[in-house]
């Protein structure tokens, strides 16, 4: 009787979904995330303050987030050029371009590094006609900023793609026809239209950088207060057993990229209110 | 504004999809071009607005040259079949885009946009919506946000491609009455293309038939109607009744049956017989130039429509008055009131 009391959902299997929905998500991230706050507390407000107030902890955070996010900007913009490209035109070798664009996902970051750091090397390809102007890529702070572009960009580009190849070219053609000049077009109608996806993929490429290790540390010269990010900084504690340091560090990384990506994330429903779905 | 469209060519690789149209629209004139899909309407109309280029002809609006000019310095009202509304922007915003793109030298203040708006808003009875987004509207008041942000501009040419073509029967029909009045009303030279020959007929002063990229007939509604100008016009436009019959020696045949009309003035040789479902009279057995036999009946409202099987071996398709019951079986003689042949 009770079966057949049981209310019905069109849907099945709400139950399994979610139950192991809620599960997965808590061993694979919550119980981890948990443990590291449980390790921070460990040491006690003041030694806590201490080690983040510290120089090195407070530079290596300036590199990681600070080059992270310019990172992020320069993939916005190039990455929306790209994108713009890929879609809107037809040209030899397009599908080639379009299939080289996930290569920073598939490459091991490790191979990355070394390939970025021989390139920009002082005699490398691009480092050298470089160096004769003066700028010094590799083994500097220019060099992780040049690794977290290379790894970001696939996250905008991949993310704005389907919503612009969505985006109906008729709505750029009745803006002409009401008089629009195609930089108004851009700027009113096609860029306000991506914004949501603009935005999302501002927000993985940020938190992609911010937690890229393999290909920096190659390319980084990795010293301290000048070129050491803040996940290096956090495997030289490791392995000076200050384990508390470490996670110290983790959780500050952790509360940062949580507030940044919940507030982009934020924004992005905003954005996405105003464009309601067709 | 007059239009004047000659020899045009627009090819997509090797398909022509204009081919060779010459086309006049006089000032304040409400035009349709009438088609089928594929026949060029909206490729003509496109060009006229400036959204694609012709290979070869020239257009022009007022005697200059419209193909100098890009769309946005055309002037031209476009109103599309999917609206192409922006998803962004409230109604309000949307009409007043045109106004506000506008280059600052001549851009209004705002308080006169505003007004503009409010007043466009009104002349489609929609001021009600104007803090709504597109996504929240129905089709019909959609399409008419975006002929009024097509009006805002003042343009000198209204276009519409199909604008009723994503609408229901029902809304389309109360459109189209209100279109025709609306343009009674801003008098601007308009072009609208339909594939619905009633839309055309019922709205238009005058009627553009293409087909295959080509103008078939140009003229008033009742012109296209009454008095076809080819083939393709008399089974396109109306329902048509379509014999294949044989010219010769001052005799028209049907299969092997010499069938008594007139064939005076008809070159020889195989043609078309086109005749309107209701001009064809039945009446007794050998009273008319066909003989049939009926093989079904319906009824609609004021006529029923038989299917006779004539006795040249074709079927077709008849709407009789009700005065006379047909029934399955009966032999009628057929007899058309009014028919054309064409050569072909």
């Amino acid at each position: 009787m009770s079966a057949i009391a049981a209310r019905r959902r069109t849907l099945p299997g709400f139950g399994l979904t979610m139950g192991l929905t809620l599960s997965w998500l808590s061993v694979i991230i919550l119980i981890p995330l948990a443990g590291l706050f449980l390790k921070s507390l460990e040491l006690s407000p003041e030694q806590f303050w201490n080690i983040l107030s510290s120089r090195r902890t407070l530079n290596a955070l300036r590199v990681s987030f600070g080059l992270a996010f310019a990172a992020a900007c320069v993939n916005l913009v190039m990455g929306s050029i790209i994108v713009w490209a890929l879609v809107r035109y037809r040209f030899p070798g397009r599908r080639l371009f379009d299939a080289i664009v996930d290569v920073p996902f598939a490459l091991p970051t490790a191979v990355a590094g070394v390939a970025l750091t021989a390139l920009f090397a002082e005699k490398g390809w691009l480092g050298a006609p470089l160096a004769a102007l003066g700028i010094k890529v590799a083994f500097t702070p220019v060099g992780i900023f040049v690794a977290m572009i290379f790894i970001g960009i696939p996250f905008v580009v991949r993310t704005v793609q389907p919503v612009l190849q969505d985006l109906d070219p008729e709505i750029e053609e009745a803006a002409g026809s009401l008089g629009a000049s195609r930089w108004q077009t851009i700027i009113r109608v096609i860029l306000p239209s991506l914004g949501p996806a603009l935005l999302t993929g501002l927000a993985l490429a940020f938190a992609r950088a911010v937690g890229e290790y393999g290909s920096v540390i190659f390319i980084a010269g990795n010293l301290p207060n000048v070129s050491e990010i803040a996940p290096l900084l956090i495997v030289i504690r490791l392995s000076e057993f200050r384990y508390a340091d470490a996670t110290a560090i983790a959780v500050v990384m952790l509360v940062v990229s949580f507030v940044v990506i919940f507030a982009v994330n934020r924004l992005q429903r905003w954005a996405q209110s105003r464009i309601p779905a067709r | 504004m007059t239009i004047e469209v000659k020899n045009l060519v627009k090819k997509f690789g090797s398909f022509k999809a204009i081919d060779g149209v010459d086309l006049k629209v006089d000032n304040g004139e409400l035009l349709a071009l009438l088609g089928p899909s594929g026949s060029g309407k909206t490729t003509l109309l496109r060009i006229i607005a400036g959204l694609d280029w012709p290979d070869s002809g020239e257009v022009s609006f007022n005697g200059e040259d419209a193909l100098a000019q890009g769309a946005r310095e055309r002037h031209v009202g476009f109103v599309f079949q999917h609206y192409a509304l922006f998803r962004h922007m409230t109604v309000f915003e949307n009409v007043a885009f045109g106004l506000r793109v506008q280059p600052r030298a001549i851009r209004k203040d705002e308080a006169t946009i505003r007004a503009r708006v409010k007043e466009l808003l009104d002349l489609v009875q929609l001021d009600w919506l104007a803090d709504r987004y597109p996504s929240q509207l129905s089709g019909g008041q959609r399409q008419r946000i975006a002929l009024a942000r097509a009006l805002a501009i003042e343009p000198r040419i209204l276009l519409l491609d199909e604008p009723f073509g994503a609408l229901d029967a029902k809304v389309r029909k109360e459109l189209r009455r209100w279109l025709r009045s609306l343009h009674h009303e801003i008098n601007v030279t308009s072009i609208f293309v339909t594939h619905d020959q009633e839309e055309a007929l019922e709205v238009a002063n005058r009627v553009v038939v293409m087909d295959k990229g080509r103008i078939e007939q140009i003229g008033s509604p009742d012109d296209v109607y009454e008095s076809p100008a080819t083939a393709f016009v008399h089974g396109f436009i109306g329902e048509s009744i379509e014999l294949p019959v044989h010219i010769a020696g001052g005799v028209i045949r049907l299969g092997d049956r010499p069938l008594r009309l007139a064939a005076d003035g008809l070159a020889p040789g195989a043609s078309k017989l086109f005749v309107r479902r209701h001009d064809m009279l039945v009446g007794p057995p050998g009273s008319g130039a066909f003989e049939g036999a009926v093989q079904h009946v319906r009824n609609f409202g004021p006529v029923q429509r038989a299917e006779v099987a004539l006795s040249g071996g074709e079927t077709i398709e008849i709407d009789a008055p009700r005065d006379r019951e047909l029934r399955v079986g009966d032999s009628v003689g057929l007899q058309p009131r009014r028919y054309r042949i064409f050569a072909g």
